[in-house]
């Protein structure tokens, strides 16, 4: 490990002396459409710690995107338990889970999901509302996010004045602006051109190695798999490899 | 988020779609001012209305004389002159009326100098005065010794006063009345027309004991046309009426099983039916107001819905990045608000440029009452918050997953 990831790795080492941050058991989810049951996930075990990186790799129709809703609170699996940062996700109210995707997870999706009519200092700003900090400090500190990822001189701009991997930067300091134990990231350069991909994806990485932000990237790139430490591979509702990305054969 | 947050997201939203906005807004705009106008039409009506039955006096009776009928004819009411002099001082004794009024009147041609005109004479005590409530804007009235001495004196109404003698000042001036000089010392302030749109200044008023004596006989001795009687109170006007058909029966002689000879009518009870069509028109006005700002708020569902539509995937996005269903609740209910106030402003402030042009173009005078303003303007609230509760209660009940994948 270089030497610059010792003051967070302390940190890291501190949160997952009490507990993991992801501890998913038995996670099965069937869709219903009236008696037909269309099982998607059979069973899913996957233990995530503070800090690391994981790729979720799989084909589409491998229940990725599935297992990626249940991680992100969005979805509620049919079976199984759910604990993320010590939370047992499948007891928590509507109310309470809008607070764990609030205040835990920062979402980063493919394709941004910026809002069009508002300008980039406001979209990173919307989570922190939500949170109930006041306009003029969530503006302070989406524009504080903003600089740090390059975009400081585009606070006024709406998402619609600036490139696909501008947009990008700007939904990925949306998702750290409030500070949160897990980034999950949908296919974040599906919608990006090569050069641009290795731009955010070396973001990823420096936001994993030098703050020891955990993160989660759901793919089927393997080119962007690569940059995690820890691949899990779906396939048809089951894990089929789970370990170092360095071991898998991609 | 906080309420000016919630406020702002609302505007955004709304100039993202201006046309729409605008259109949306139209029909609230309408909705209220349509209210807003219709209530100042029919307030202003009642009001008129109610001006008017002012002039005929509070709790005012009338006694007419009955039909009389000779050899089997009966002719008309008041053909009889059955009423006297002693029954009108009779009826004042009783304790039920404060003033009692006894009339006789007659049109005549009245002259000044070469200047005539046509008007009724009425010959009055000062308690007529009393009863309407009438004073004079020049001059003054005539009194008991007026009436003691029966002077030729006389109160003329303003329309009498501006054809006999145009700009200037009657008072002093000397009028004919059947080539009888009589003396203006008073000229009564305008009333403009009764209920039954008779010109009410277009009247002469002399003593009654004058009027007896020197122009309208009768081959009755002591018999006048009719009395004016004002019970002493609003409760009393029932009581009134009973106790002075009693008296004059018995002053008449009239049998059990005889008709009366004579007809007490209760000009409040006219009073009170005029002011019952005003109300009704007030309320059907209100109504017909309603209806467009009922079909402006039923826009103003319909759009939200449609734009609830629109904005899945935004409202998704909110709720992946920790919107609670109660924010977005709250963030569609209040656009919906935003749209029916700033309309209702706008309809306020087109109902008063119309009540402005109303009064400029018509004999009406159309005010916009404050509690008229207020009822619409939080009648335009309650529109928002009940069309657009429906739409945001739709938009808050989104499953996250659904919402985020819509496309």
């Amino acid at each position: 490990m270089p030497s610059a990831n010792r003051a967070p790795f302390s940190k890291v080492a501190e949160k997952n002396a009490r507990g993991p941050l992801i501890a998913l058991t038995d996670i099965r989810k069937s869709y219903f459409n009236g008696d037909l049951e269309t099982p998607v996930l059979h069973g899913v075990n996957v233990t995530i710690k503070h800090g690391e990186f994981v790729a979720i790799m799989g084909q589409s129709g491998s229940g990725k995107s599935t297992l990626m809703n249940i991680l992100g609170c969005l979805d509620t699996p049919t079976k199984g338990s759910y604990i993320l940062n010590g939370r047992e996700v499948e007891k928590l109210s509507d109310n309470e889970l809008a607070q764990v995707r609030n205040e835990t997870i920062g979402f980063v999706f493919q394709g941004f999901n910026l809002l069009k009519r508002m300008p980039l200092v406001d979209n990173v700003a919307l989570p922190l509302l939500y949170a109930g900090v006041s306009m003029a400090e969530a503006r302070k500190r989406a524009a504080l996010k903003l600089a740090q990822t390059g975009l400081g001189d585009f606070l006024k701009r709406l998402p619609n004045q600036i490139s696909g991997g501008q947009q990008q930067r700007v939904a990925i300091s949306r998702a750290l602006v409030c500070e949160p134990a897990l980034i999950l990231a949908d296919e974040p350069t599906g919608n990006l051109d090569t050069t641009t991909s290795v731009e955010i994806m070396n973001l990823f990485t420096r936001l994993n190695e030098e703050q020891g932000m955990s993160i989660l990237i759901v793919t089927h790139e393997p080119d962007v798999a690569k940059y995690a430490k820890r691949l899990v591979r779906l396939k048809d509702g089951y894990v089929t490899y789970d370990g170092p990305v360095a071991d898998a054969h991609l | 988020m906080n309420f000016w947050q919630v406020c702002l997201e609302a505007f955004r939203a709304m100039s993202m779609n201006r046309l729409r906005a605008g259109l949306t807004m139209l029909g609230i705009i309408i909705g209220v001012g349509a209210v807003v106008l219709m209530l100042a039409i029919g307030e202003s009506v009642r009001e008129d209305i109610n001006r008017r039955i002012d002039t005929m006096g509070s709790n005012v009776m009338v006694i007419l004389p009955g039909s009389s009928t000779s050899n089997g004819v009966r002719a008309g009411r008041g053909a009889a002159q059955t009423l006297t002099l002693s029954d009108s001082a009779a009826l004042a004794q009783l304790p039920v009326f404060s003033n009692v009024a006894p009339i006789v009147q007659q049109p005549f041609q009245v002259a000044n100098g070469a200047n005539n005109w046509n008007a009724t004479v009425y010959g009055v005590g000062p308690e007529y005065f009393e009863i309407k409530d009438w004073t004079t804007d020049k001059g003054s009235l005539f009194g008991d010794v007026e009436m003691r001495s029966v002077s030729r004196v006389a109160v003329v109404g303003s329309t009498v006063a501006a054809n006999l003698f145009g700009e200037s000042d009657p008072i002093g001036q000397t009028i004919r009345i059947r080539s009888r000089p009589f003396e203006i010392i008073g000229v009564l302030a305008t009333k403009g027309s009764d209920l039954g749109g008779g010109d009410q200044d277009d009247a002469i008023f002399i003593p009654l004991s004058t009027a007896r004596q020197q122009l309208i006989r009768s081959w009755t001795p002591g018999s006048i046309q009719y009395i004016l009687a004002q019970a002493a109170s609003a409760e009393q006007v029932q009581e009134a009426v009973y106790d002075s058909t009693e008296l004059l029966r018995t002053r008449h002689r009239i049998r059990e099983e005889q008709e009366d000879d004579f007809t007490v009518r209760d000009l409040a009870s006219i009073a009170e039916a005029a002011q019952g069509i005003a109300t009704a028109l007030t309320l059907l006005l209100g109504a017909i107001g309603s209806i467009s700002l009922l079909v402006g708020g039923i826009g103003i569902m319909n759009i939200m819905l449609v734009s609830v539509t629109e904005r899945t995937r935004e409202i998704g996005i909110r709720m992946a990045l920790g919107a609670k269903r109660r924010d977005v609740l709250l963030q569609f209910l209040t656009e919906a608000i935003v749209i029916c106030v700033c309309g209702g402003a706008i309809g306020v402030l087109l109902a008063y440029l119309g009540s402005v042009a109303i009064s400029k173009l018509s004999p009406m005078e159309v005010g916009i009452s404050t509690s008229g303003i207020i009822i619409a303007f939080s009648f335009s609230a309650l529109i928002g918050i009940f069309f657009g509760f429906y739409p945001a209660r739709r938009a808050a009940g989104l499953k996250p997953v659904e919402a985020l994948r819509y496309e």
